[in-house]
């Protein structure tokens, strides 16, 4: 089991969150404008990074509020916790993305 | 060596000291025609097939642990084609066929018994789905029936049917031929029969490269030195999307824990399989009386090989309420493996982008029974370099089309 920090709330149990997979992903200024395969990019595929990842969560039994993490997908550490629209920080430890 | 009672006896003579190795473990040659990347069930299914079907025998397989210490030895060996969509249905029921006689096809015992499928319905919703899905199998050739609670009852005498249930049960589709095999048999049955086509098995071998010139591949780089090769194919289940990026290609997969857990054995209770994506469990009793059970993925990436536990104390929620006879049992181990799932829960059989290279994943949840149809798809898409009608729908450019298989909440379990 996870133990995830949320920013309003504090550190509490994953049961009281939601995933929300991979952060960072910008829905596209003008869709019409894109061929398939950016539109399918956007839409389908994903890093899926083994080692450092960053993803969203949402505190859904909590406070409601959406926010990003930085975790490794081997170890399961928890590196960082971050607001939406926020940057995602600079990390040295929790290996590659 | 054939396997035959005759093998036994002979070598009981001798106390069963002088069976021979069951496949040879030879140095790299410096060039194959084909090479599949993966040793779990899919990729070995592959290489036999290209072998036997196809006459492609300069192959490896390069695995990078050993045979049988992935997800074929870490899933819960239920066997089934009972699938909403026609697609689908198509390519499961080939790989069941192929289960049917696969013991024999490779002289190996996969202990495939077709005790029969149950997936339960808990509401109205679930039992209109069930019923729809019984209609759609019978059109497409895959035999199904839809039993009430009563029926389920005398099928399944242990389960629960009170109406006072949380989720009681008011139906369930049966399909007969259904059922459980023997997991590590099967890669050990592929692995062995594609050795005799001279097939080479390369374990401790890591591809941490793949080679190419011009949009056309040549070969991989592997723990054990540069490898040339014709061909490639990708068969790496939750290490999909690493496996590909060292091809520049982006994939539409996402890794997620899968766990099982096992009992301590028991006595025979429960001849058949029982599954249910409402209460979200599955249930079957090994041959050692073991009850096997899992249940959905972990919510989040991972590529560590183990969840939370709390996923493990849902399904055991949902179990005791099906089988409250089980209260008492211990479980004896849990696990977890890494599935890839596609955004549809359909599995990609395709050529890719890049000449010479193709690719097989995202079985999600459910990859153990297409094992045999997998590997037959798949290794005629690699020898004629275009896929087997079963698997053109399965291809990678559907998310570009939109020609999406979408089995979430149609594959009778959730994902």
């Amino acid at each position: 089991m996870l133990n995830i920090e949320c920013p309003w709330c504090g550190e509490r149990h994953e049961t009281e969150f939601h995933y929300g997979g991979e952060a960072h992903i910008a829905r596209p200024e003008s869709p019409e404008a894109l061929s398939d395969e950016e539109w399918a990019d956007f839409l389908f595929m994903r890093k899926n990074s083994k080692g450092l990842f960053f993803e969203r969560w949402c505190h859904s039994n909590g406070c409601r509020r959406w926010f990003n993490v930085a975790r490794n997908t081997v170890t399961h550490e928890i590196v960082a916790v971050y607001k939406m629209g926020e940057k995602p920080p600079s990390l040295v430890k929790g290996g590659k993305s | 060596m054939k396997y035959s009672i005759f093998s036994i006896a002979r070598n009981a003579l001798t106390h069963h000291k002088n069976w021979p190795q069951q496949w040879r473990s030879p140095e790299p040659k410096p060039e194959y025609d084909v090479i599949v990347i993966g040793g779990g069930g899919h990729g070995l299914a592959t290489a036999y097939y290209l072998a036997k079907e196809h006459g492609i025998t300069n192959v490896a397989v390069l695995e990078k642990g050993w045979l049988g210490g992935g997800n074929t030895a870490r899933n819960t060996t239920i066997v089934r084609s009972n699938y909403l969509w026609d697609e689908s249905a198509a390519i499961y029921d080939k790989s069941l066929q192929l289960w049917e006689g696969l013991s024999q096809d490779i002289n190996y015992n996969v202990m495939l018994s077709q005790r029969g499928v149950l997936n339960l319905a808990h509401n109205l919703g679930d039992v209109r789905e069930g019923v729809r899905r019984v209609n759609a199998n019978r059109l497409n050739g895959v035999d199904a029936e839809w039993l009430d609670a009563d029926g389920v009852k005398e099928f399944c005498p242990i389960i629960n049917i009170s109406k006072e249930a949380r989720h009681p049960v008011l139906g369930a589709t049966l399909q007969r031929r259904g059922g459980v095999a023997r997991h590590d048999s099967v890669a050990w049955g592929y692995a062995r029969a594609a050795d005799a086509r001279g097939v080479d098995i390369l374990q401790n071998c890591e591809v941490t490269g793949i080679l190419r010139d011009g949009g056309k591949v040549t070969g991989v780089q592997t723990s054990r030195g540069t490898i040339k090769a014709k061909k490639v194919a990708i068969v790496t289940a939750g290490h999909s999307s690493v496996v590909a990026a060292m091809a520049d290609i982006r994939m539409p997969v996402e890794s997620h824990p899968l766990q099982a857990l096992v009992s301590e054995p028991i006595k025979p209770v429960i001849d058949c399989v029982v599954m249910s994506g409402a209460v979200h469990v599955y249930v079957s009793q090994s041959d050692k009386g073991e009850l096997v059970m899992g249940a959905g993925v972990d919510s989040y990436n991972s590529y560590g090989q183990r969840g939370s536990f709390h996923v493990i104390e849902h399904q055991l929620g949902a179990c005791l309420e099906l089988f409250p006879i089980f209260s008492r049992v211990r479980m004896m181990r849990s696990w977890g493996g890494i599935v890839d799932v596609c955004p549809d829960a359909s599995p990609i059989i395709s050529k890719t982008p890049v000449d010479g290279l193709y690719v097989n994943c995202g079985w999600g949840t459910g990859g153990f029974k297409a094992t045999p149809g997998s590997g037959w798809a798949f290794a005629h898409t690699i020898a004629r370099d275009e896929p087997h009608k079963l698997n053109a729908p399965f291809s990678l450019d559907r998310f570009t089309t939109g020609a999406l298989i979408d089995e979430h909440g149609a594959a009778a379990v959730a994902h």
